[in-house]
């Protein structure tokens, strides 16, 4: 079926005209009808655009034109990326109405390849969580199994690559919101390098640590993506002018010589022991093919969720101030005055979670508080850092599990905020340093869910990572394995 | 580390333009504290002499002494079209004349 395909096979069939971008569009539309009733991953489907997107990719493939890799090629947006005249909800009542007038800087690159836009995606709201349940909307279902959470906060992105419901997608990833998503759905997942890619349009979560990144069935896929997104933006004065290579040319199937850092403090009694298995399997997969392993030591790991725990809130805390119910968005009727209105629109329109990192971003960055909390993280993050700038002296890509644990059941950890937060250990550390990391598919737990590699490289070092998750993903079939889904007593794979 | 007490989650609340019942901030209370509570792990660090860190590219030039260390992305000084005013208004919830409406705030009696 066509919807299985990876882009760059379906780009090499658009190329030949053995298909048309119509014929995908409906393949992914007939099943999206099939399954995306019980994996729910989009908020907002948009096939009437995806269609017009579609016949003008084939007008172009039919006039014979050299078009780009990702031309008629079905992608679904996380609902954070603003696309223009498509409703944009973060996952928030609060957003519930909102149409950007403008599009991200990420969807107008996109658009100049001539990608098909199949819709918007479930998160958690504001992209605040581990498993998308914080979503206003609804519950998305891992697709390996459906009593289980995709991961999050890009849990719909993630789930409809592994329900082949989209042929790739785009999410965000403040502390790991790519990367374990990823993991937990069996896709790559790449969060490219902070200033890497224009967060212009990307609405601000934690603006020192929101970085746009992929989700792909496999390696090629990743760097295709990258291609097209990555790029320095007069519009975000955080993005890093600095040259992008073409990813593709890192697609090379050798690591001999490569060095590659076992971090120990990630391998702690709390790991999983399947999924400790799986990833030392892959490293000696990767040690069998020629790079060199070595054990590294990130002695301030332990200290990253605390100090994520701080700075994520408080700068969440200053950038959601926005939503006051003036300019865009819910706003709750009569009030009282002014500041009434902004209390009522806010305690009405956001979630719970949205509201406890407001209140704990608040609380750090206030009167008294703000040194003994805000500041110290930041200096703890100065230390997190500088664990990454000593080992990359040493190593050329860290290898670590992407997720202490396999996906987990709907509604385990809802009750528990702090234990929904140490679901990010693996992946904040990264966060900190702003570091390129890729997580890849590495094998199934017995219960079949999936296991992912996380693979980070120093700052501007995508090529290694890709480079390294290349090879692994060439020598092993874990990326070729699709979930069956039981559907009404059915198998759909 | 200091913590949280139920007055502290009344004046953050307000601070941050939140309101909550009685019920709810007892719960915010309890959940607040015990998260502050684990981040105190970070008073195991000495970090007297350790600089901190807001942006992770500090070689990029820092804009007019701030600390936000982002990079200086200097543009020409011109005038350009902005997005259309209705466009813009088509969000809001109460729109009028052209502006965005909101609960009066300036008393007419004085």
């Amino acid at each position: 079926m066509l919807y299985e395909l990876t882009a760059h096979a379906l780009h090499e069939k658009l190329k030949a005209r053995e298909i048309t971008a119509v014929a995908l569009v409906e393949s992914l539309y007939a099943r999206i009808d099939a399954v995306e009733p019980h994996v729910k991953g989009y908020l907002t489907l948009t096939k009437d655009l995806a269609l017009e997107q579609a016949h003008a990719a084939d007008t172009g493939f039919q006039k014979g034109e050299d078009l780009p890799p990702l031309a008629g090629i079905p992608i679904a947006i996380k609902d954070v990326i603003c696309t223009k005249g498509v409703r944009t909800t973060c996952a928030s009542k609060i957003l519930e109405t909102f149409v950007p007038p403008y599009d991200a800087t990420v969807m107008r690159k996109l658009h100049e390849q001539g990608v098909v836009v199949l819709g918007k995606t479930n998160m958690d709201e504001f992209a605040m969580g581990s498993s998308t349940e914080n979503s206003a909307y609804q519950i998305t279902h891992n697709p390996w199994n459906l009593d289980t959470i995709p991961g999050g906060s890009s849990g719909g992105s993630a789930a409809v690559v592994a329900a082949d419901t989209a042929i790739c997608s785009l999410g965000s990833d403040t502390g790991g919101s790519i990367r374990q998503p990823a993991a937990l759905c069996g896709v790559v997942g790449m969060k490219p390098t902070y200033g890497r890619v224009s967060r212009y349009g990307l609405v601000a979560f934690a603006s020192s640590l929101d970085q746009i990144g992929p989700f792909t069935k496999d390696v090629t896929d990743c760097a295709l993506l990258l291609n097209a997104i990555c790029g320095s933006d007069a519009m975000d004065a955080t993005s890093v002018d600095v040259p992008v290579p073409d990813f593709t040319q890192s697609l090379i199937n050798d690591v001999e010589g490569m060095k590659i850092g076992i971090p120990k403090e990630y391998f702690t009694p709390a790991l999983d022991t399947e999924v400790a298995d799986r990833v030392h399997t892959a490293i000696a997969v990767l040690e069998q093919l020629g790079a060199t392993v070595e054990e590294i030591s990130l002695p301030y790991t332990e200290y990253a969720i605390a100090t994520y725990y701080i700075i994520a809130p408080a700068e969440a805390s200053a950038n959601l101030a926005r939503y006051d119910g003036v300019r865009y968005g819910y706003r709750q009727e009569n009030p009282e005055d002014l500041i009434n209105m902004y209390k009522k629109t806010r305690s009405k329109g956001f979630g719970e979670e949205v509201k406890r990192r407001i209140m704990l971003g608040t609380f750090a960055l206030s009167a008294g508080y703000q040194d003994a909390y805000y500041k110290k993280a930041q200096k703890a993050r100065t230390l997190i850092k500088s664990d990454f700038d000593a080992a990359f002296e040493q190593v050329d890509v860290i290898a670590t599990p992407t997720s202490p644990t396999p996906a987990f059941k709907i509604g385990e950890r809802t009750a528990d905020p702090l234990q929904m937060y140490l679901c990010d250990v693996m992946t904040t550390p990264a966060s900190h340093a702003g570091l390129p990391g890729i997580s890849v598919p590495c094998g199934l737990v017995q219960n079949g869910l999936p296991v992912g590699l996380q693979l980070l490289g120093a700052p501007f070092a995508e090529e290694k990572v890709l480079r390294v998750a290349y090879t692994f993903e060439q020598n092993t079939d874990h990326h070729l394995q699709k979930p069956q889904m039981h559907v009404n007593g059915a198998t759909s794979s | 580390m200091p913590t949280i007490t139920t007055e502290g989650v009344r004046h953050v609340a307000n601070l941050a333009r939140l309101e909550f019942n009685d019920e709810e901030t007892e719960h915010f209370t309890e959940q607040l504290a015990r998260i502050l509570d684990y981040i105190g792990k970070l008073n195991e660090l000495d970090t007297d002499d350790v600089p901190p860190t807001s942006h992770i590219h500090p070689h990029q030039v820092v804009i007019m002494g701030s600390q936000t260390g982002a990079s200086h992305v200097a543009k020409p000084d011109v005038v350009k079209p902005s997005y259309p005013r209705e466009e813009v208004l088509a969000n809001a919830p109460e729109p009028e004349e052209g502006y965005f409406g909101v609960p009066r705030v300036v008393d007419r009696s004085h």
